[in-house]
Formats: C-alpha cells, sequence, structure tokens
C-alpha cells in the first residue's frame, strides 16, 4: 500500500523551481531515500509534504487523503513526523521536557505522556541524558534528539532530514541502529542523506533528484548504475 | 519545604494587616501585591510562551474602564466590574489576536505597543463614553485599606495558582515550546496560532482583573494613567524583567522591588521627578548583569554574596 504519494509536485519561489513536477510513492513500511547533490530540492520537498509550504502545483496524499494545503500541526496529528536538517532543540529546556512537550500530542494526561517519553529515550539512547539542557548536548545527540521528538509524536511515517550529517563513525552506527529500529516498528521512512554507504545499506528504494526534477527512481542498486545519477554526482564532484 | 513555600509566604501574609501598619504602607503593600499580579499575567504570555507585549495597559486600562463606567453610567457597584471585565477583555484580547498573532518577534512588540496607545488615543476622546482626560471618578467602598488588601491578595493567589498549574500542564509544555522554535513546535503537532491565543488571552483577562481592582481601590481613573505606556505597559515587562522572566517567583520579587523603588525614588526631592530616567538606567542595568532576573539569576547573586564574604 502506499502510504505517501506525491503527485506531479512543482514548488516556484519567483522564477526558480525549485522542485518541477516530481512524482512518487513511499510504500508503508518502507525506508525511502532521497537523494541529490546541493541545493536539489530535497529539504524543499520535505516542506512540501510536512506542510511549510503548500506546493504550487499538484498534490501529496498521506494513506490516500490530500494532506498539501494543510498546516504542519494538523499534517503531524495525521500521523507524519519530521525532523529538520539544522537541528531546532527546545534550547532552555530538558532533554526530557523536550520529549514529552511532543508526547503530549497524543496523550494529553500528563502520566501516559511520560511513560511513551521513557520508551522513546530508551530507544533513542537518550535515557542517560533526559536532565541535560538541550543546548549543551553535542552535535549527534542533538541530532538523535529531533528523532527521539519526532517518535513521541508516534507517527506512522517519519521524515528524516539528514539526520546522518556531520556524526563520527561510532554516532554514525547508533543512528543506523535506531533507524533500523524505527522500521522494525513499522514506521514508514522518508530519508534525505548524502552518506552514500548508509543509503545503499538501508533503504528500500531511492528517488534522486537534480536542480529540482526527478532523475531518477528505483531500488539501490539500479540507481548505483544509473548514468544520470553517477553523471550527476561525478559532475558536482568534477567541478569542485 | 519548598512545596509549602507559597502557603507559608500567603499565610504570613494573610496576617500581615493584624500587624498594625500605618495607611501609607499598607497601600504601598497593596500597589505591590496588584503589581505581582499584573505581572503574573504578562509572565504566562511574554516570559514562558515569548511573545513579548508592550501593550498590557490595553488590558489594564479596559478593566479599569470597565469598573469605572459600570458605576458612571448605571451606578453599578465597580466591583462588578471585575467580573464584567473577564468576557470583554477576553473578547477584545481574541480579536486582537486574530491581528497580533499573525506577526512574529518584534513586528507583534510593535503591534501590541500601537495597540495600547490606539485604545489610550480612543479613551481620551470618547468622551460622551469615557468622559475623555477628565476621567472618572467614584465614591471608594471602604476608606481603610484593610479590605482592599485582602481582596487583590486573594486574586493574586488566585492568578498565581492557575499560571502555576497551566505551566506543569501540557498548554505549558506548549507555550514554552512555541516560545523556544516556533517552527520546530508547528510540525511536532502544536497548533501554535491556538496556544499563542489562549496565553494571550489568559494573560489579558488577569491583567484587566488587576485594573478593575484598580479602579475599585483608587477611585479615580484616567486614560493617561491606566492606559499608560510608560507606567503600566512598561512597569509591568520591568516588574518582570527585574525578578525574572518566566520564573514562578519573577513577578511577586519584581514588584516588591519596582513599587518600592518607586516610592523611594519619588519621595528624593527634585531626583523623584526623574524617577522613569533611573528606572531605564536600573533595566539596562538588570539586562547586563542578570538577564534572567534576580529569581533566574538567583546563583549568580549568592556567588557575588559568597565572594564577598570570602
Amino acid at each position: 500500500m502506499a502510504m505517501l504519494e506525491v503527485k506531479k509536485v512543482s514548488m516556484f519561489f519567483g522564477g526558480l523551481a525549485a522542485l518541477s513536477n516530481v512524482s512518487f510513492e513511499v510504500q508503508q513500511g518502507d525506508i525511502l531515500a532521497l537523494i541529490g547533490p546541493n541545493g536539489a530540492g530535497k529539504t524543499t520537498l520535505f516542506n512540501c509534504i510536512n506542510g511549510f509550504y503548500k506546493p504550487s502545483l499538484g498534490e501529496v496524499l498521506f494513506k490516500g487523503q490530500r494532506i498539501s494545503g494543510l498546516k504542519p500541526h494538523q499534517i503531524c496529528r495525521q500521523g507524519v513526523a519530521r525532523t529538520f536538517q539544522v537541528v531546532k532543540p527546545l534550547s532552555r529546556m530538558d532533554v526530557f521536557d523536550n520529549v514529552l512537550a511532543s508526547a503530549f500530542l497524543r496523550n494529553p494526561t500528563r502520566g501516559a505522556a511520560e511513560k511513551v517519553v521513557d520508551e522513546v529515550l530508551e530507544f533513542t539512547g537518550l535515557e542517560e541524558d533526559r536532565h541535560v539542557i538541550s543546548k549543551g548536548l553535542p552535535l549527534g545527540k542533538r541530532k538523535r534528539l529531533e528523532i527521539a521528538r519526532a517518535m513521541a509524536t508516534q507517527p506512522e511515517m517519519i521524515l528524516l532530514d539528514e539526520s546522518f550529517a556531520g556524526l563520527n563513525p561510532t554516532e554514525l552506527d547508533v543512528s543506523i541502529e535506531i533507524i533500523k529500529g524505527i522500521k522494525k516498528k513499522g514506521v514508514t521512512i522518508m530519508i534525505i542523506e548524502h552518506h552514500m554507504k548508509v543509503i545503499m545499506s538501508i533503504s528500500d528504494h531511492i528517488v534522486v533528484l537534480n536542480y529540482g526534477q526527478q532523475i531518477a527512481e528505483g531500488a539501490p542498486l539500479e540507481i548505483g548504475q544509473n548514468p544520470l545519477v553517477v553523471e550527476a554526482y561525478l559532475g558536482e564532484a568534477s567541478g569542485a | 519545604m519548598k512545596k509549602l513555600l507559597p502557603l507559608i509566604i500567603l499565610g504570613a501574609l494573610a496576617v500581615l494587616p493584624l500587624v498594625g501598619l500605618n495607611t501609607y504602607i499598607m497601600h504601598v503593600i497593596i500597589l505591590a501585591v496588584m503589581w505581582t499580579m499584573a505581572g503574573i499575567a504578562w509572565n504566562l504570555l511574554g516570559g514562558y510562551c515569548g511573545q513579548v507585549s508592550f501593550g498590557h495597559a490595553a488590558f489594564f486600562g479596559m478593566g479599569a474602564y470597565t469598573a469605572g463606567l459600570l458605576m458612571h453610567h448605571f451606578g453599578i457597584s465597580p466591583w462588578w466590574g471585575l467580573v464584567v471585565s473577564i468576557p470583554i477583555v477576553a473578547v477584545v484580547s481574541l480579536l486582537m489576536g486574530l491581528v497580533v498573532l499573525r506577526l512574529r518577534g518584534p513586528y507583534f512588540v510593535l503591534a501590541t505597543l500601537a495597540i495600547g496607545e490606539v485604545l489610550r488615543i480612543t479613551c481620551e476622546n470618547l468622551t460622551p463614553l469615557t468622559n475623555g482626560t477628565l476621567g472618572i471618578m467614584i465614591t471608594r467602598t471602604w476608606v481603610e485599606k484593610t479590605p482592599y488588601y485582602y481582596i487583590i491578595l486573594a486574586l493574586a493567589a488566585l492568578a498565581f495558582v492557575a499560571i502555576r498549574m497551566i505551566i506543569a500542564s501540557r498548554w505549558g509544555y506548549y507555550f514554552v515550546a512555541v516560545r523556544e522554535d516556533q517552527d520546530a513546535a508547528e510540525s511536532l503537532g502544536i497548533n501554535t496560532t491556538l496556544y499563542k491565543t489562549i496565553a494571550l488571552a489568559v494573560s489579558a483577562v488577569i491583567t484587566g482583573l488587576a485594573g478593575a481592582f484598580y479602579t475599585t481601590y483608587m477611585g479615580y481613573i484616567d486614560p493617561q494613567v491606566v492606559f499608560s505606556l510608560g507606567e503600566i505597559s512598561i512597569l509591568i515587562i520591568m516588574v518582570v524583567m527585574v525578578g525574572g522572566v518566566a520564573t514562578q517567583w519573577g513577578p511577586a520579587v519584581g514588584a516588591v522591588i519596582m513599587v518600592l523603588l518607586a516610592e523611594v525614588i519619588r519621595s528624593i526631592p527634585r531626583l523623584g521627578t526623574a524617577y522613569q530616567t533611573l528606572f531605564g538606567i536600573l533595566l539596562i542595568v538588570i539586562i547586563i548583569y542578570l538577564p534572567n532576573g534576580l529569581v533566574g539569576d538567583f546563583h549568580k547573586i549568592r556567588r557575588i554574596f559568597r565572594k564577598g564574604a570570602a
């Protein structure tokens, strides 16, 4: 079953087409990776799905229902959570309270919400840092806190925006395990990532964007051999 | 012990008039309690929810005028103003919210400042309704201060408890989430517009109650006093800034200090007229050295004193 359908989505900023005519589906329980060079429109697409932007053309369906045009908090309530590439912790709150603020979404009473927080903190390996003010966390843990907050909204689908960027190898392994754990829970995942080794090993399906155009789509192995994708990446590399 | 602290303080305040203080001191205490209540209200919106308002005089004045006009036009006891002000201030604040809560940061600040001033000017010129700059005079219910003291103490205690409960609840977490990062809050399923509106309405109603009390207590109001930018809107902010933004006890500490300071400075010959200048300097010093206020930066103050002792 298609959990999320992106249908002919275009997004214009003035005369610039940040996304043009992007269409794909995310199957329930899958990990779909969204890759492409910097400025390809990956985060813009996330913003179109999560409601920060309303697509200029096209629509986004979640479980068959149109969600484009809804506000971000409504889309989150429907079951789509997201993380931010530039982490946005509630800086002056400690880790526990950060996650608690999200857990209240589906658990209005404090007792029930706190139980969810405990589970999520254990799941993301942050239980030792529960009383740390989030501003003081190292980047790796702040990235994990983003995931923890998103998971505390008990989503059916989660959008992860570069959750691996800037992590050291140890942190990277921890995060990969967390992503696999999320998949095991049956949550559908869409992930933006540059780390190709990670992408190839965890994703079920890959969509490639370049300059707002969808240049390829398919299983990891096909994508690795697709001449257009290789050109998009190598072209960038030779220019650098 | 810490849990009992509010009760102990309330108990001490409740027996305070029995000590037999003179009327001037009672007057100063009543003002301090009233400003505590207003500060508690501002702190909810400005401190916890992060929406800094420079226009709380709008709500204070509306509460004050609700009480005053009931007496002036209909001969109804101004004490009813406390009750009637609640729906009036709530509705007006919701309408205001529709406009100002779309704005963020400095734009929100400027919009609230403008609304406060617009209401003052309207009130000054709507002479048939408000008696204009002549203001409204009512007869006070009691000559002695004690009954007023108990009434404002009860109101402030209620406000304190209500805000304390809100802050510990889901609403409180949502308010702080909005303050810390509105986009993050929104994408975590928090209807930021709704919760900002709730914070604004609750804050406005409590401020309005303080205003209605002001009319019944002082017996005279005019637009330049109750809608004043400097004497109300900014003083509320100073109370909270000096005491401690987004702290439970900050407004109370700030109110006591500001009211005492105002009285002391005003009583100094010549320098007294410049008390607002001195307030300005105080605010600058507080922002530089104790950005979290006396309560929020208490550990810093304690460290300084320890160093001094050693």
